[in-house]
C-alpha cells in the first residue's frame, strides 16, 4: 500500500493523526509527516485517517486486500 | 428482490452512511437519494478556498470508497413523504420507493431572515450552504468596490467576513444581536480576542443590534439595524443559522422539533429499521449528559455513520442495537484569515469555567472549558502549533467521567 498527501491541500489539521498514529504525526514545527509505504496491516487505519481529513487530501494507492 | 436501504441525503454523511453500510457486511442493494445535482462534495472550502477562489469547485468531490462502488445514486431528486411503517417513500415526481431500511442524512439549510426590502435571486440577499450558494456569492465579492454586510457572527458568518477582507472586498461589516463574535461556543475570553484579530485585519462590527429592514427596491441598498443605524450595503450574506431538513418526515409520530431526535444508538422514534446520522441527528451523548442535541460538526457524520451502520443491521436481523452508544468526541475547526480555531469536545458545556491551559489570549492560545471541575471542552486560537497543543488534551477529555449526577441511568 501506497499513501500519498497532497501537500498543497494538506492543512495540518493532525485529524489522520488521531486515526493512524503509526503512519501519521505532526513534527516539532506542527507540520504533517507520514510513512508513505506503511504495513498492509495498518489499511483500515489508513482508510479511516483518509475519511476524517477535512481537506481530503490522503490518497491510497494499490489494490485492497 | 433483494432486501434495501435507502440513504436520505447525498452528502457527507449519505456517503458514510453508504460505505459503513458496506463494511458492516450489507450485500444488499444500496440507494442514496439526494436533492442536489452533485455526487457528495465537501462543504467547509465553501466560505474559505472556494470563495476565496483558490480551490476549483471541481476539487472538493469526495472520493469514495471502492466497497462503496455498487450504490445507486439517485441525484437531483428529492424525497416529499415517508411512510416509515410501511417502509415506503414519494420522491418528487410521484414516483414511490420501498426500502427494508432508513438513514436519514438530509441535514441542513440556511435560515433567512424575515424582513421587509428586497428578496430572491438578483437581489444581493445571499446564504451560504451549497455550492451553488458558493458560486453565486463569489461572483458577487469580486466586484471592485462591493460593500458586503454578514448578518450573524457564528463561524460561517465570521468565516465570509475573513474571505471576503482576504478578497479586497471594499467594506465588510458583521452585524450581531450578541455582544461578541462567536460567543456561545468560544465564552467570552476568546470572543473577544477573536474580534480583536478581525478587527485588526480589517473587519468591522456592528453587535449588540439586530436587523430591523433591508433598504433598496429590487435590489439591497442598505441594512437598517434596531439600533437605528442604517448600514449601507450592495451584498448581504444571511449566516444566522440552518434549520433541519425533516419536513418529508412529517406524519410519522417522530420527534422533529429540532431535527430527528434519536436514541443513544441512532435510532429514530425508537424504529428498529430507521437511523439518522449527520447535522440532522439530535442525539444524547453519554460522554456529557443525557440531553440530545444536534451537533453541526463536519466530525459527526463520519463518526455516526459508523455507529448507525450496525444499529440499523442488528435491527434488520431483528437483534437489539451492539451495547456501546454512541458517544462521540466532537471536534470543530474554523479557519479565518490567517488563523485557525480548533476545539475538541464541548466547550459551550463550560463556559462558565474558563482557564488558560497553555500561551495567552494576545497571541497563540489554547483554554480549557470545565464544569463541575472537570474538563469539557479545549479550544484554541492561534497558528497550526496552538492547534497542535490544544490536541494534546485530547486523551484527557476523552478519559473525563460523565457529567450525569452520580448513580443517574445513561
Ligand atoms: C459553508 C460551510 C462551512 C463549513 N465549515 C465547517 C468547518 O470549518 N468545520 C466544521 O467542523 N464544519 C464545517 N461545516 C459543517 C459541515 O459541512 C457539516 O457538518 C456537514 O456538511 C454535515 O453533513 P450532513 O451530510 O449531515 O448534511 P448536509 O451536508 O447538509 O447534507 C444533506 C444533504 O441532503 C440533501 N437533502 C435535504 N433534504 C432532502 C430531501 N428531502 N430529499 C433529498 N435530499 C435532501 C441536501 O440537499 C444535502 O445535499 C461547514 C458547513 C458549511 C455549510
Amino acid at each position: 500500500m501506497k499513501v500519498v498527501v497532497d501537500m498543497d491541500k494538506c492543512q495540518n489539521h493532525g485529524q489522520c493523526v488521531f486515526a493512524a498514529p503509526d503512519v501519521f504525526r505532526l513534527d516539532d514545527g506542527a507540520q504533517l509527516v507520514h510513512v508513505s509505504h506503511p504495513d498492509d496491516a495498518l489499511r483500515d487505519d489508513v482508510e479511516e485517517a483518509a475519511d476524517v481529513c477535512p481537506m481530503q487530501a490522503i490518497l491510497i494507492e494499490g489494490s485492497e486486500p | 428482490m433483494t432486501a434495501r436501504v435507502v440513504v436520505a441525503g447525498a452528502s457527507l454523511g449519505g456517503l458514510r452512511a453508504a460505505e459503513r453500510l458496506r463494511a458492516a457486511g450489507w450485500t444488499g442493494a444500496i440507494t442514496v437519494v439526494g436533492d442536489e445535482p452533485h455526487m457528495p462534495y465537501n462543504r467547509p472550502p465553501l466560505s474559505k478556498e472556494v470563495l476565496a477562489g483558490s480551490a476549483p469547485f471541481e476539487s472538493l468531490a469526495f472520493t469514495p470508497r471502492a466497497s462503496a462502488a455498487d450504490v445507486r445514486w439517485r441525484l437531483g431528486t428529492r424525497i416529499t413523504a415517508a411512510r416509515l411503517n410501511e417502509r415506503v417513500l414519494t420522491l418528487d415526481g410521484g414516483e414511490e420507493l420501498a426500502f427494508d431500511g432508513l438513514v436519514v442524512a438530509t441535514g441542513l439549510r440556511a435560515r433567512r431572515l424575515r424582513c421587509a426590502g428586497p428578496s430572491g435571486p438578483g437581489s444581493g440577499r445571499h446564504t451560504l450552504r451549497t455550492l451553488a450558494d458558493a458560486r453565486a456569492l463569489r461572483s458577487r465579492l469580486t466586484r471592485p468596490g462591493t460593500r458586503l454586510v454578514v448578518v450573524g457572527a457564528g463561524f460561517i458568518g465570521c468565516e465570509v467576513a475573513a474571505t471576503a477582507v482576504g478578497l479586497g472586498v471594499a467594506r465588510v461589516t458583521v452585524v450581531d444581536t450578541e455582544p461578541l463574535p462567536m460567543l456561545r461556543p468560544l465564552g467570552e475570553l476568546l470572543a473577544r480576542a477573536l474580534l480583536h484579530r478581525h478587527e485588526r485585519r480589517g473587519v468591522r462590527f456592528a453587535l449588540g443590534a439586530g436587523v430591523a429592514g433591508f433598504r433598496g427596491d429590487t435590489r439591497i441598498t442598505g441594512v437598517a439595524l434596531s439600533d437605528g443605524r442604517v448600514l449601507d450595503a450592495d451584498v448581504v450574506v444571511e449566516a444566522v443559522g440552518a434549520r433541519p431538513n425533516t419536513e418529508w418526515l412529517e406524519g410519522n409520530g417522530l420527534d422533529l422539533t429540532d431535527g430527528v431526535l434519536t436514541d443513544g444508538h441512532l435510532r429514530a422514534g425508537g424504529l428498529a429499521h430507521v437511523v439518522a446520522v449527520g447535522d440532522v441527528a439530535r442525539f444524547p451523548n453519554a460522554r456529557y449528559d443525557s440531553v440530545p442535541r444536534r451537533v453541526e460538526h463536519w466530525s459527526i457524520p463520519g463518526d455516526a455513520a459508523k455507529c448507525a451502520a450496525s444499529t440499523l443491521l442488528a435491527g434488520l436481523a431483528g437483534h437489539p442495537p451492539p451495547p456501546a452508544p454512541f458517544t462521540p468526541l466532537p471536534t470543530f475547526w474554523s479557519d479565518q484569515h490567517d488563523f485557525r480555531l480548533q476545539s475538541f469536545g464541548t466547550p459551550e458545556l463550560g463556559t462558565g469555567d474558563i482557564r488558560v491551559l497553555h500561551g495567552d489570549p494576545a497571541g497563540d492560545v489554547v483554554v480549557g472549558h470545565h464544569s463541575g471541575g472537570h474538563l469539557v471542552g479545549v479550544v484554541s486560537l492561534g497558528n497550526p502549533a496552538a492547534s497542535a497543543a490544544a490536541a494534546r488534551h485530547r486523551a484527557r477529555l476523552l478519559s473525563q467521567p460523565s457529567l450525569l449526577p452520580q448513580g443517574a441511568a445513561p
